[in-house]
């Protein structure tokens, strides 16, 4: 039954976690099962991802109810590009989290929780149901909290306040839009909302309704001016559960944008006006903020929040070529932001500190590894070849040609700060010479780590180094999809007639 | 403190709230109940026991590690959503036996899946309640 292969990738991750609960104190068996699970999902995210770009867009009706009543599960191009891409940031994340995460952290559930997390974001990426859609992020939200209170430190838990107190105003205000939408049509299904959307004559209040979401899941993905609880809190958990964070939470938000105001709502001049607006502020300030901080884990969660902005700006100019741009920066963004945080964890354990200005002597003590760490960060970057490079091009030249002079001066303002910011690190932690310090004894230090240990911190960064680099010499490949996936999101009537059949034609007025 | 009344009542209730529970449990499909509720009155039933004896006296009589009923009423929940699959249908479809049991009226796959939330809420409301209250 190839239809219940959609649903595969949750299943998984569920079946795993129930697992997982079942050794709760047996923090080896744990280890094993968690990793070598997560290289099956790798496997299995890319069966479903060849699967639906071979034959197209899959469909399971759960409950075998008729859609638009029962909730409808579609795997599309996007939605399987985001699974594979989380099963590969989330294979990295356990094998780099089973030597870096203590073990009085271990026996609290933190391999179960993981499971739970990326259970949650596959269900996000597969459903067809906007209630659905809210419940997974439900269940994202829930496994987060563990994570960032886990260890129960006090800088944790006031990250943790933030961290709690805007998300959940950002689930309320989402919860209003759907009820509102849900009162408006009387369907929840994404492909029934599509057409019926566009027959309701209050449209003022359809426009107040993609506003709501707007704000619901951009205080999510942290656009402007939204976005002060992100570096607020992912900086205080531990490396491998800030990667998870920064590569694929705020990344749940932004695809629910592209998916919502494409499929149902079809932005008109005035929203498309204010997303580039937000776009532009988004990359500048968070451009400026990571400019002045000396904290290396602020800094990169100040770069979270300004690379937001170049997707957030192909959705606001919403041509084909943009959305190809900003489907090209998010596989890349995902990818490179992830190994980010996993490098600033390496770094962390080879200097003890996270204050930039006390790093140094990282390339003459370890020139081959900091030949690696410069895969993501020079990815980050965007210089060329790496991936980083292709669509940031794309946009700018989209931003200049569609008269958006404002986005593409400020696309160019983000990339050069960028680049400042990275070269700064690069020079601060790895060029600069190393004063000797005494060694702080609560920190396990990469020299003192045996060879075993290593690899399962190195290998992860290399993986997604790889993969990096694949997305950077490769392009043309992940150009093409991500033309498609743009061609898709233009042009929903394939989407709609998978998810309705097509006797279930839709009458546009 | 010995609170005879109490202490007696509870001998009375415990098996009664437990079967109540269970009640709830099946009638849950059509009618207002199901496994969440039940779940809940079966562990007011232990902790009803626990402040008429002790939380010692009620982990005696709990046996088993109650911890242990979230996984194993996880995997029951994740088997009765599976179980469609096998005969080619989506999961999550109501699977029923078709001929009414006695007692228990209908059969389906959907009380299965009640079975396994109620076996979770029992593990969690247990888990949390001795936790504060052996930190208190």
């Amino acid at each position: 039954m190839i239809e219940n292969l959609i649903i595969i990738p949750v299943l998984f991750q569920l079946l795993l976690a129930i697992t997982l609960l079942f050794f709760f104190r047996k923090i080896k068996t744990q280890k094993v099962i968690s990793i070598s699970g997560s290289i099956v999902a790798v496997v299995i995210a890319a069966f479903l991802f060849h699967q639906v770009y071979d034959e197209g867009i899959l469909t399971m009706q759960a409950g075998n109810w008729q859609p638009p009543f029962g909730i409808t599960f579609v795997a599309d191009a996007f939605s399987t590009t985001m699974v594979l891409l989380a099963s590969i940031s989330s294979l990295a994340v356990t094998a780099f989290s089973s030597v870096t995460i203590k073990k009085a952290r271990l026996r609290f559930g933190y391999f179960p929780s993981l499971h739970f997390l990326i259970m949650g974001l596959n269900g996000a990426f597969l459903t067809g149901d906007i209630f659905n859609l809210y419940v997974w992020f439900e269940v994202i939200i829930i496994s987060s909290f563990v994570f960032i209170t886990l260890g129960g430190k006090k800088v944790q838990l006031e990250g943790a306040v933030k961290y709690f107190t805007l998300n959940f105003l950002a689930s309320i205000l989402f919860l209003t839009a759907i009820a509102v939408l849900y009162g408006l049509t009387g369907s929840l299904n994404m492909a029934d909302l599509a057409g019926k959307i566009k027959q309701i004559n209050n449209q003022g209040l359809v426009q107040v309704t993609a506003i709501l979401f707007l704000v619901g899941f951009g205080i999510k993905s942290a656009i402007f001016p939204l976005y002060f609880w992100l570096p607020d809190s992912y900086h205080t958990p531990q490396a491998a559960i800030s990667a998870v964070f920064a590569g694929l939470l705020t990344k749940v938000g932004i695809y629910a944008l592209l998916r919502t105001f494409s499929l149902i709502f079809v932005p008109d001049d005035f929203i498309k006006t204010l997303i580039v607006i937000i776009a532009g502020l988004t990359l500048i300030s968070g451009a400026l903020g990571a400019m002045v901080q000396t904290n290396m884990r602020k800094m990169f969660s100040y770069l979270i929040v300004c690379h937001i902005g170049y997707i957030i700006g192909g959705l606001g100019m919403f041509t084909t070529a943009a959305l190809a741009g900003a489907i090209f920066y998010l596989i890349h963004d995902i990818i490179v932001k992830t190994n980010l945080f996993l490098v600033g964890g390496i770094v962390f354990k080879i200097t003890g500190e996270t204050h930039m200005k006390k790093m140094g002597g990282i390339y003459s003590a370890y020139p081959g590894l900091s030949l690696l760490m410069a895969i993501p960060l020079f990815s980050l970057v965007g210089v060329p070849p790496l991936s980083g490079f292709w669509p940031k091009i794309d946009l700018m030249q989209e931003a200049f040609f569609s008269g958006n002079y404002f986005l593409s001066g400020c696309i160019i303002f983000g990339s050069f700060i960028t680049l400042l910011v990275i070269i700064r690190f690069w020079s601060e932690a790895f060029w600069k010479k190393n004063e000797q310090k005494e060694l702080k004894p609560h920190v396990k230090y990469y020299g003192t780590m045996p060879a075993s240990q290593k690899l399962f911190l190195v290998g992860p960064i290399l993986l997604l180094s790889l993969v990096s680099l694949y997305i950077g010499l490769g392009a043309e490949n992940i150009i093409r999809l991500s033309d498609q996936i743009a061609a898709e999101l233009m042009d929903t009537s394939v989407y709609i007639e998978a998810v309705l059949g097509t006797s279930h034609t839709i009458d546009t007025p | 403190m010995k609170q005879l009344i109490f202490r007696t009542a509870t001998g009375f209730l415990l098996p009664l709230l437990l079967l109540f529970s269970v009640f709830i449990l099946l009638r849950g499909h059509y009618l207002p109940g199901g496994g969440f509720v039940g779940g809940l009155i079966a562990a007011i039933a232990f902790v009803l026991h626990a402040f008429a004896f002790t939380l010692k006296e009620t982990r005696k009589l709990i046996k088993i590690n109650y911890r242990l009923l979230i996984p194993i009423g996880l995997a029951l929940a994740f088997f009765s959503a599976i179980l469609p699959m096998f005969k080619g249908l989506p999961i999550l479809t109501g699977l029923w036996v078709y001929e009414p049991l006695p007692v228990v009226d209908m059969v389906g796959s959907s009380l299965l899946f009640d079975t396994g939330v109620y076996l979770v809420v029992v593990g969690v409301t247990l888990t949390i309640i001795f936790t504060i209250s052996e930190s208190a």
